[in-house]
């Protein structure tokens, strides 16, 4: 199958103006980047790494300064009209709902614009209505929504056309919890249904660990990293955690093979041990701690991404 | 059997109207929202229409009370510039009616909604022509019209075929010219960090420069507001024409036909500032 986005050396420079000497800036350098159908993919960086710009090239929105992009087979900027047929873009940061008019009235212009039939219209309608919750508020004009309830309608607006891929720019930003929560949900479920590509770009590490099973990093525009999340401490040398809660009050518990302490909290009935995925598992380390101590529970705490996204970045200066 | 498979089949014709019914679709439902919309603050509304008539009436005011000093302005009297006014403001007006809200293109800009438009299936400028309709310019429109009306019947003018055409031809193109006029200021916006009030200056003072005789233009307005954007081919020219008047020396009647050219090359100019924009707006290439 062919892929779904792929560039090759992709690259884009910026003039800016700083005083009066111009100065090239290059905001994504020599991209080479390929994304099958069905994946779902994180796109980290850090503010102005080249994210935004990365995503205005796969959509046509920029013309690459060099290096080539396909994106559903198309030539984005050539192919733009057909392209956007395809593609769902949901910007966290702005509207292409009619904030004046109640969300359904909106979803209704949207289905014209696509040239949706009028029963693919009111199916699909109902299946985005119904998956994201919004019966509550599709006659409310946009502009009467709270964040939640407006990041929900950008996204039934941006998938109303059921698009091959979705590029998601920072979707879960000021977000509760809950609303997050359903908005994650929402996305798993319709990549399950319709095997819909997913990409998107976020500060939230909470949105890539539950979302994504594909991480791309790009510092200063250049990839960093590209591989899974596991991988990704791999690489880091990020070590998991396990934190034991025991049942008596005991001295620090050293000498675990492969394992390392580091601290303890009232007395020792919580102690913390960090240990290489590589070189043991935690069922391995859990093993050894309960042979020397009779232990009341535990969790076993997953590298933090966004230490790991830091480590990648300072390693490579 | 044959007659009723033959009348069973598509008709090109047919088809052809349904695709281009199909293809005016988004345009239809996003105009039609955006009427509805303004129509429904019925107060609101009101407000607006009476304002934007007032101001409409204001300018036509102008006019009159400049002939209380003059008894004739560039060889023409009151009741002639009556229909060069009727003429050029209802042009403006309509175009400003379709096409006016390109002025907001440095809004979307700044906001970076313009990119939504990037993400739909239509062509930019089409999509951005038809974003928004401001109905309140009907109010503006129906004091250009009025102006028209009354500007025809005043006048002597021999009745005909070829006065009606001349009507329609001249009021079309002064309408696609004004409509080139607000697409070219627009498309400058790409460039031009808060240049709206720089292409205001030509939009606004082509309107006010269309509904005067061009015949009292300075030699540098004549320059532009003659052949550059060519406004006096939405009023004047075709007035001289249809009262048959006497054209300064420099302006052969026939030129009261010619609007269709002038909107023409209006659009040409318009056409290419906008895709020079859009380039811009793209980064080059493409």
């Amino acid at each position: 199958m062919s892929a779904i986005v792929e560039t090759r050396g992709l690259t884009r420079e910026f003039t800016v103006r700083d005083g009066r000497r111009r100065r090239r800036l290059t905001a994504v350098d020599d991209l080479t980047v390929r994304v099958e159908p069905g994946e779902a993919v994180g796109y980290i960086g850090a503010n102005g790494a080249g994210k935004s710009t990365t995503i205005k090239m796969l959509t046509g929105i920029l013309v690459p300064t060099s290096g080539t992009v396909t994106t559903c087979g198309l030539r984005p900027v050539k192919d733009r009209r057909r392209l956007a047929r395809q593609v769902g873009v949901v910007f966290g940061q702005r509207s292409q709902l009619w904030w004046d008019l109640p969300v359904r009235e909106s979803f209704r212009i949207l289905a014209a614009i696509h040239a949706l039939p009028a029963a693919t219209e009111r199916a699909r309608t109902a299946e985005l209505v119904d998956r994201l919750e919004m019966a509550d508020f599709l006659t409310t004009p946009v502009r009467q929504l709270s964040l939640g309830q407006r990041m929900r309608a950008e996204v039934a607006a941006a998938l109303l056309h059921a698009p091959r891929l979705v590029i998601l720019d920072e979707p879960t930003i000021g977000l509760d919890v809950l609303s997050k929560q359903r908005l994650r949900e929402f996305l798993i479920a319709e990549r399950r249904t319709h095997g819909t590509t997913l990409l998107l770009t976020t500060h939230d590490m909470g949105d890539v660990q539950r979302l994504c099973d594909r991480v791309l990093i790009i510092d200063h525009g250049r990839l960093a990293y590209d591989g899974d999340l596991v991988g990704l401490g791999r690489a880091t040398g990020a070590e998991r955690v396990l934190v034991v809660d025991l049942v008596g009050p005991s001295p620090d518990l050293t000498g675990i093979p492969a394992a390392r302490h580091l601290s303890s909290e009232a007395h020792g009935l919580r102690q913390r041990l960090s240990f290489d995925a590589e070189a043991t598992t935690a069922a391995r380390v859990f093993a050894a701690v309960a042979e020397r101590v009779e232990v009341l529970d535990f969790t076993v705490e997953e590298p933090d991404i966004e230490d790991v996204v830091r480590r990648i970045y300072a390693a490579r200066r | 059997m044959i007659f009723l498979r033959r009348s069973g089949g598509p008709r090109p014709g047919v088809t052809d109207e349904l695709a281009l019914r199909v293809r005016l679709r988004p345009y239809r439902a996003v105009l039609a929202s955006r009427a509805r919309s303004q129509a429904s603050y019925r107060a609101n509304f009101a407000l607006d229409l009476v304002s934007s008539f007032l101001a409409a009436l204001v300018e036509l005011a102008e006019v009159w009370v400049l002939f209380h000093a003059v008894t004739r302005l560039g060889g023409l009297e009151f009741h002639q510039i009556l229909l060069v006014f009727g003429l050029a403001d209802l042009a403006f007006s309509l175009a400003d009616l379709a096409v006016g809200h390109c002025d907001n293109l440095p809004t979307y800009l700044r906001a970076g909604t313009l990119d939504v438009f990037y993400l739909r299936p239509q062509p930019l400028l089409l999509q951005l022509a038809t974003s928004d309709i401001t109905l309140r310019r009907l109010a503006r429109a129906s004091v250009g019209l009025v102006a028209l009306i009354a500007g025809l019947a005043v006048n002597d003018i021999a009745w005909g075929v070829g006065a009606v055409a001349l009507l329609v031809v001249a009021l079309a193109s002064g309408c696609a010219t004004f409509a080139a006029m607000f697409v070219w200021a627009g498309a400058l916006q790409f460039f031009l960090i808060d240049g709206a009030e720089m292409t205001n200056a030509f939009v606004y003072g082509g309107r006010y420069a269309a509904t005067q005789p061009a015949s009292v233009w300075s030699r540098p307005l004549k320059a532009v507001f003659g052949f550059f954007f060519p406004m006096a081919f939405a009023g004047f020219l075709p007035t001289l024409r249809l009262l048959d008047l006497p054209a300064p020396a420099w302006l052969p009647t026939w030129l009261g036909w010619c609007g269709p050219l002038a909107a023409l090359w209006a659009w040409a100019m318009a056409l290419l500032c906008w895709h020079w924009g859009v380039r811009h707006y793209r980064g080059g290439g493409g």
